[in-house]
């Protein structure tokens, strides 16, 4: 999915180095982007998302801000609409909830409301989800409160190649884009990265593996999941096409459509809760798009309906390979 | 507290000036300027309440009474500053340079009410409380990163300040010094909860010593108070000194909006303790020969007019668009949203 690529220098970095390497490239690029965020400036944000980038850009474009999620969205609400881009950083997906009302209320519905006289192009990196032994709240997965929120693109890479692509993009993009980052990943895996700048195309997802059985359709931490419960069903002859959504808002349609029409199967893999979770979207999609190609109903493994638990307990809330073989199987065998 | 922040007025209730300094300054012009400004949204504002109970435009939030606090604050305002207003706050940015049309279509439920003329920088009003506290703090911190001297003004009530954007707002402002004027309109209640159940503080101006950002409390109901209060917060601000809070007290006369009914939580004699902006205003330009009574009645005409052409541009305006409620939501439109828009479409010609 790398769309412009300029150079063939590559460098191996781990998911969180590549998102380092997109902030540096545009701060660079760009005069009129600003990171903001708490802990981002000398600290390089708890994650070191933002290491080194304070020294190298100063404390005027690497914004130390005060603890305060509202704030930090509504003044770059402000800073947006006058000229400026912000990469704001929620230090945790679960530390976002404060700046809810100003994402809800202003920076999904500017564009609307001035009818493009005002517009806020902002990104709101957000690290996401279980996996890590994270403190109470650290962990939660919360795209669906933002999918279902019109005005405002979603977007969440599971690779360092693709976060380096879509972070880029979503900073070149004219709306505002939450941009989520499985906490998991971050140095889950190294990858071949383009040294230079390119984007991976917003809306679009991919095509991890090639397969004729069924679907496995996930996003963020869950892609690896998917791959593996892949792999083992592989092992027992159950072909499978696996897709990385990677935006969450807008759906490619098209791609989750052509490989269920072609499958016939499919499971969703989400670790956010599975009431109102966005897997119910596309369960709506296949309905909408591939009805009459379905061999079996189509099986969703998420998170269970409860918070997330305290981490003692978070292997047992987070889909698994097991139970995402196991509901490969069910579908196959309907 | 109240000792720290006394109420400052520069003419009195009778009309008297209280404080000469200004003698000079409060022309003959000035008092013409306001007095035309303050008419002339007050016309609006007892129109649109007129229309509303007609069923020509929707439910309407009155602002007469606080008529002195807006004109005075919007007049001291430069081209290019910035205005965030709130729902209430249509007296302000109309004396800065909305277009009347557009502010009935926008009480008429209209999109294109929120559109400013080109190159004024009236944002959207803020219909959730506080919330556009933070977005001025952001303009006005853009305009000191590109080294202008723009400031950012915003309108807010007394129960905004119980508010958190409130709060962070002051707090951003304070920490990174930006050319921020928090102007403050405490009416003395929040639909029907009174200043006293709002806050265990004195005043709002209090408020501002915690974020070490300069505060004053004046008399709302002083157009020349509020008027040369602003300015200094506003020049103040474009020199490069930071923000200021403004607690203007004033008193909203009327309903909270169109469907509220006050007397269930106000009693009524509250209201007359305070004097009306505008015949505050008359008292003085009485009492300081700058009344003619033919001038007067030339501005109130011109606002009649003004006002009335406004209503038929409303009511003559073309039909709501459709396209406009999926075209704006993002630069373009995403493929899933095309779809329902032409679906809709589609079901509309088949049912016409």
């Amino acid at each position: 999915m790398v769309q412009t690529q300029t150079a063939s220098a590559t460098k191996q970095l781990t998911m969180v180095q590549a998102i380092n390497d997109a902030l540096k490239l545009k701060l660079e690029q760009d005069e009129t982007t600003l990171l903001l965020g708490e802990d981002i400036g000398k600290n390089g944000g708890v994650f070191r998302a933002t290491g080194g980038l304070y020294d190298t850009f100063g404390a005027d474009r690497v914004i130390d801000t005060p603890l305060s999620e509202s704030g930090i969205v509504g003044t770059a609400v402000g800073l947006a609409v006058n000229g400026f881009k912000p990469i704001v950083e929620m230090q945790f997906m679960g530390f976002i909830y404060p700046a809810y009302d100003q994402i809800m209320t202003h920076v999904s519905r500017m564009r609307m409301k001035s009818m493009g006289r005002f517009t806020v192009p902002m990104v709101i990196r957000a690290p996401y989800g279980a996996g890590i032994r994270a403190p109470e709240v650290h962990s939660d997965s919360a795209e669906a409160l933002f999918t279902h929120m019109p005005g405002i693109k979603v977007v969440c890479p599971a690779s360092p190649r693709q976060a380096k692509g879509l972070l880029m993009a979503a900073i070149e993009d004219p709306d505002p884009v939450l941009f989520m980052e499985p906490m998991r990943s971050y140095r889950a895996q190294r990858e071949t990265v383009p040294t230079d700048a390119y984007t991976c195309e917003i809306g679009k997802g991919r095509r991890l593996h090639e397969g004729s059985d069924i679907s496995l359709i996930a996003w963020g931490a869950m892609v690896a999941i998917a791959e593996a419960a892949a792999r083992k069903a592989e092992a027992k002859g159950i072909s499978c096409d696996v897709i990385d959504v990677q935006t969450l808002y807008p759906l490619d349609r098209d791609l989750i459509a052509e490989s269920v029409q072609k499958t016939g199967r499919a499971v969703i893999v989400h670790e956010a809760q599975g009431t109102g979770g966005l897997g119910n979207d596309i369960v709506s999609l296949i309905n909408d798009e591939a009805f009459l190609y379905l061999r079996a109903p189509i099986e969703r493994v998420t998170g269970f309906d409860v918070p997330v638990p305290f981490f003692a307990l978070e292997d047992q809330y987070m889909p698994n390979t097991a139970r995402v073989l196991k509901q490969i199987e069910r579908a196959v065998n309907f | 507290m109240n000792n720290q922040f006394p109420i400052t007025k520069i003419i009195d209730d009778d009309g008297t000036l209280l404080d000469t300094s200004y003698e000079e300054q409060l022309t003959e012009a000035l008092s013409y300027h306001l007095y035309h400004h303050m008419y002339r949204i007050r016309t609006f504002d007892r129109k649109a309440i007129s229309l509303q109970r007609q069923g020509r435009i929707g439910t309407y939030p009155p602002f007469e009474g606080q008529e002195a606090a807006q004109v005075g604050s919007a007049y001291a305002l430069g081209e290019d500053d910035w205005v965030f207003p709130t729902y209430r706050d249509h007296g302000a940015t109309l004396t800065f340079g909305a277009d009347m049309t557009r502010m009935f279509m926008y009480w008429n439920g209209r999109v294109e009410g929120c559109v400013p003329p080109e190159g004024k920088r009236i944002f959207p009003a803020a219909v959730p409380i506080a919330t556009q506290i933070p977005h001025a703090v952001g303009a006005a911190w853009a305009e000191k990163k590109k080294g202008t001297d723009n400031i950012a003004l915003v309108y807010f009530g007394d129960g905004a300040t119980s508010e958190g954007d409130f709060h962070e707002g002051l707090n951003f402002a304070g920490v990174f010094q930006t050319p921020t004027v928090f102007f403050n309109q405490n009416n003395g209640y929040a639909i029907s909860v009174p200043f006293e159940k709002q806050t265990n503080s004195a005043t709002i101006a209090q408020k501002a010593i915690a974020y070490d950002i300069p505060s004053v409390r004046i008399d709302g109901n002083d157009c020349f108070a509020v008027y040369f209060t602003t300015k200094e917060a506003i020049d103040a601000a474009r020199k490069g000194k930071g923000p200021t809070l403004i607690e203007a007290v004033t008193w909203r006369t009327g309903a909270h909006t169109t469907a509220d009914d006050p007397s269930k939580y106000r009693p009524e004699h509250l209201g007359t303790d305070t004097v009306d902006p505008l015949e505050r205003l008359e008292r003085f330009m009485k009492t300081y020969g700058h009344w003619n009574d033919e001038k007067i009645a030339e501005i109130e005409q011109t606002c009649q007019a003004e006002v009335e052409t406004a209503v038929e541009q409303m009511e003559n305006a073309s039909q709501p668009n459709v396209d406009d409620m999926f075209n704006h939501v993002f630069a373009e439109l995403p493929d899933h949203l095309a779809n329902q828009k032409l679906a809709y479409e589609a079901f509309l010609k088949e049912e016409s």
